[in-house]
């Protein structure tokens, strides 16, 4: 139905759905969050490209699906790829891509497919600088094939390849920090964001779309299933991560970076905050929580002087 | 219809490869080098450097990219190309798959080049026959002008079957190797090969589609038989097109079988690419010197022309074929191929495999003679010796 | 109002696709509908109560909604398809007035 008009304009994001209901995500998944706001950025001129990973089901099994807009289903290394392919062929069949009316092609990958298997289409995508945008919704393991851990999984979290036991055998490596191989690109616009912060997403979104050339936008999007967390914490867990630092928004545009944290001026919170709502993380010990910490701490300021020097 | 002058030029296989895809008016290459392969899209880019060709050039950063990316631009709706060689061909394997299942009419140029290790840049067959159930047609070209016309009706019948079609050269022998080729005037070609019309594309955003969503087993089934239904009908797209080619340009291409001199043959042989060239040949010579032999080309290997190889099996003693390639455990691959064909039929010639020049092995016209010579006397005694021969072995 | 939804008509046309020939199916595996006609509202445990009485009518809820499966109706109050709903309880936690209570659900 349509939404009141005294109603759209208090509302915070665009009030176009063009995702379906009756998709099969887990209760409370941050991936179809995500995707629901990236369609409501771009509208009807989308066409969406989506590897292996969660949202290969959450879009629909045949054949059915959960776009209102179209879709190309593909393989798990080729996101970078076949957007490449995509963007090409709209060019040269007189297409406009992106810009205010453009058509915006967009690959949607999990950080499997992101940090992983299709980090090196992903690379050669944004070396070539083709006009589309490469979003990565990090629910920070291999989710669809069961909770495997990947690349993109932090330091001490259970997963069914990390599973703890006697031995204490969790994830012993930090996070692949994703978006700053991305940056090494020196692409014209990259950024994280969060479903937590739909506003400040779609927003980062829009902004891409006129941005010519390659964008990448890393999401911080919860798996309550994956993660062992209520299904119900979700959007709270994503604040969590970004109020701790352990996931800060931030904007890379043109070589200069922005940190668009909610509260500027708040310290982060420890990191406890965001791990105990989260049976992934229950068999970490406090050295485990320590050596997190410091990680969490070494690249924030790390990130503050980034955008020090070059803001 | 204008009339037809050809525009002679003398090419390798490769740069007949460029040629047509110039004159089929490709939208999208997308593409990663490799020897043999390089020179196709290195003719390409320069095309588009001159303004000769409008075409959208993405250099991928490998061949399953390479694939992906062509995928990408197919599904879009453009007229999409790709090519490569060997072990490039091994690392799209998985993408090949998404291209047939996708119903995608790509055309891609496969040089054949054997496998490593060792290491090698020869000719083999063994690289694109290792991608025969992938759902792909496959074309093997003689010379460089079956490159350029193979190509050219390549888009022809892919778009019309929505299935993609490898058009095969060999390494070296033919792509490196210049020939005089029959161009075909631009305007002609357009006749021939009108823009494509799609089965679905991207950009219809009024009516949007999802392509290649999960099928669960009440489903997956009856797609799987609609490719290989879509591989049944071609084999009279293949006829017609090539018919018409012939009508249009003097070069007949209606049998998936090219047949030289089987007529009254006693026996043949039958192989597929290049060293058909030679076999063709020495048909000539041992003809002269009363060998009744003929020569079978297999041009098509997807789908596999059992029909025609019947006729022709029917009416001989024996066939040799020829492999330049092999399937570990078994045989070569076009005789594993033939006897199976020819199973449930009445046709039962005698059929020895003559396993030849792997990794570019030079193949010669003594050979050809020599395997007649066995044949003969396997006819005669009517008995095999062996029924896999590893003829170029070194003993 | 039948049709006070968040997809109005395209909810009211989506429905189950069973092909029983090979005949029946595309060439391609291109999609023939929406998943509006699967109704995931049947995996709920816990059901999400509106209380306008509570509702201040920030949409929080409605910007959060995962499926989504929370509309606005005319008079402005938010309400929920409990054809699609799956209980995940996300809209009651963010909800900043606790207008919305997740209850066990009787089936």
């Amino acid at each position: 139905m349509e939404i009141p008009e005294s109603v759209k304009k208090r509302l915070t994001l665009p009030a176009e759905e063009y995702f379906y209901a009756g998709h099969t995500a887990c209760q409370g998944c941050g991936a179809s969050l995500g995707l629901r706001y990236v369609l409501k950025a771009y509208g009807r001129k989308t066409i969406v490209t989506i590897p292996a990973c969660c949202s290969t089901i959450i879009a629909g099994a045949w054949p059915y699906s959960t776009l209102d807009v179209p879709l190309f289903h593909t393989a798990f290394a080729t996101t970078g790829a076949v957007i490449s392919g995509i963007e090409a062929a709209l060019k040269a069949m007189g297409y406009k891509v992106k810009g205010e009316d453009g058509v915006m092609v967009v690959g949607w990958a999990g950080d499997g497919g992101t940090a992983d298997i299709g980090l090196q289409a992903l690379s050669g995508f944004l070396e070539r600088g083709h006009d589309a945008v490469y979003i990565m919704y990090d629910n920070e393991a291999y989710m669809n094939t069961g909770i495997q851990r990947s690349g993109s999984t932090p330091y001490g979290a259970w997963t069914t390849n990390t599973p703890g036991g006697k031995r204490h055998f969790l994830e012993k490596r930090h996070k692949k920090k994703v978006i700053d191989i991305v940056i090494a690109h020196e692409i014209p616009y990259a950024a994280t964001a969060s479903v937590a912060y739909p506003e400040d997403f779609i927003r980062k979104l829009k902004k891409a779309r006129n941005i010519p050339g390659p964008s990448f936008i890393q999401l911080f999007a919860p798996c309550p299933t994956g993660w062992r967390s209520p299904t119900d914490k979700s959007i709270e867990i994503a604040r969590l991560a970004v109020q701790t630092a352990y996931f800060p928004l931030f904007e890379y545009e043109n070589g200069k970076y922005k940190i668009n944290m909610p509260n500027p001026k708040k310290e982060p919170k420890p990191i406890e905050e965001f791990l105990k709502l989260q049976g992934r993380f229950k068999y970490m010990t406090k050295e485990d929580v320590q050596i997190l910490q410091e990680w969490v701490n070494r690249q924030w300021e790390k990130l503050k002087k980034l955008a020090e020097v070059f803001g | 219809m204008a009339e037809y002058k050809p525009i002679r030029k003398v090419v390798s296989g490769n740069y007949a490869a460029a040629y047509a895809v110039k004159h089929a008016r490709v939208q999208v290459v997308a593409a990663y080098p490799i020897t043999p392969q390089t020179s196709i899209i290195e003719k390409i880019a320069e095309f588009i450097a001159n303004g000769e060709a409008d075409i959208q050039y993405v250099p991928v950063e490998s061949e399953h990219s390479a694939m992906a990316a062509t995928i990408g631009a197919s599904a879009t709706g453009a007229r999409a190309f790709t090519a490569t060689a060997s072990q490039g061909l091994a690392l799209m394997h998985e993408m090949l798959h998404w291209a047939s299942g996708a119903r995608l009419p790509i055309v891609m140029v496969e040089v054949n080049r054997a496998l490593a290790p060792p290491w090698s840049v020869w000719d083999d067959q063994t690289d694109s026959l290792a991608q025969r159930d992938t759902g792909w047609m496959q074309f093997y070209a003689e010379n460089n002008q079956e490159v350029y016309d193979g190509v050219l009706m390549a888009f022809k019948i892919a778009e019309q079957v929505n299935v993609p079609i490898m058009v095969i050269e060999s390494a070296f022998i033919l792509s490196h190797t210049y020939d005089v080729v029959e161009m075909i005037p631009q305007e002609l070609v357009d006749e021939f090969l009108p823009p494509r019309k799609p089965l679905y594309t991207l950009t219809d955003f009024d009516n949007p589609k999802a392509i290649g969503a999960l099928a669960t087993p009440d489903d997956y089934y009856e797609f799987r038989y609609k490719l290989a239904k879509a591989h049944e009908e071609a084999k009279k797209i293949i006829k017609d097109v090539g018919k018409e080619f012939g009508e249009r340009f003097g070069r007949d291409y209606s049998d998936m079988i090219e047949k030289y001199r089987t007529d009254d043959a006693d026996f043949i042989f039958l192989g597929m690419g290049s060293l058909m060239g030679t076999v063709k040949e020495a048909v000539d010579r041992l003809r002269d010197e009363g060998y009744k032999v003929g020569a079978a080309k297999v041009r098509w290997f997807r789908p596999f022309p059992k029909e025609e190889l019947y006729e022709l099996a029917k009416k001989v003693d024996g066939i040799a074929v020829v492999d330049r390639n092999f399937s570990f455990g078994q045989e070569g691959i076009l005789f594993t191929e033939a006897k199976g064909a020819l199973y449930n039929t009445s046709a039962r010639p005698l059929m020895k495999n003559y396993i030849v020049g792997l990794g570019g092995r030079d193949f010669t016209l003594n050979d050809v003679r020599k395997i007649a010579e066995d044949m003969k006397g396997l006819i005669e005694r009517g008995e095999l010796d062996e029924e896999v021969e590893w003829y170029h072995l070194k003993r | 109002m039948k049709l006070n939804t968040l997809f109005g008509e395209k909810k009211e046309r989506a429905t189950k696709i069973v092909l029983r020939s090979v005949d029946e199916y595309p060439e391609a595996p291109i999609s023939l509908g929406t998943t509006l006609s699967n109704f995931t509202g049947s995996w709920r445990t816990f059901i999400p109560i509106v209380n306008e009485d509570k509702c201040v009518k920030c949409y929080i809820c409605w910007k959060f909604c995962p499926e989504p499966a929370i509309y606005i109706k005319e008079d402005g109050y938010v309400a929920i398809d409990y054809d699609y709903c799956k209980g995940c309880g996300i809209c009651a936690n963010e909800c900043p007035t606790n207008a919305i209570t997740m209850e066990k659900e009787e089936k």
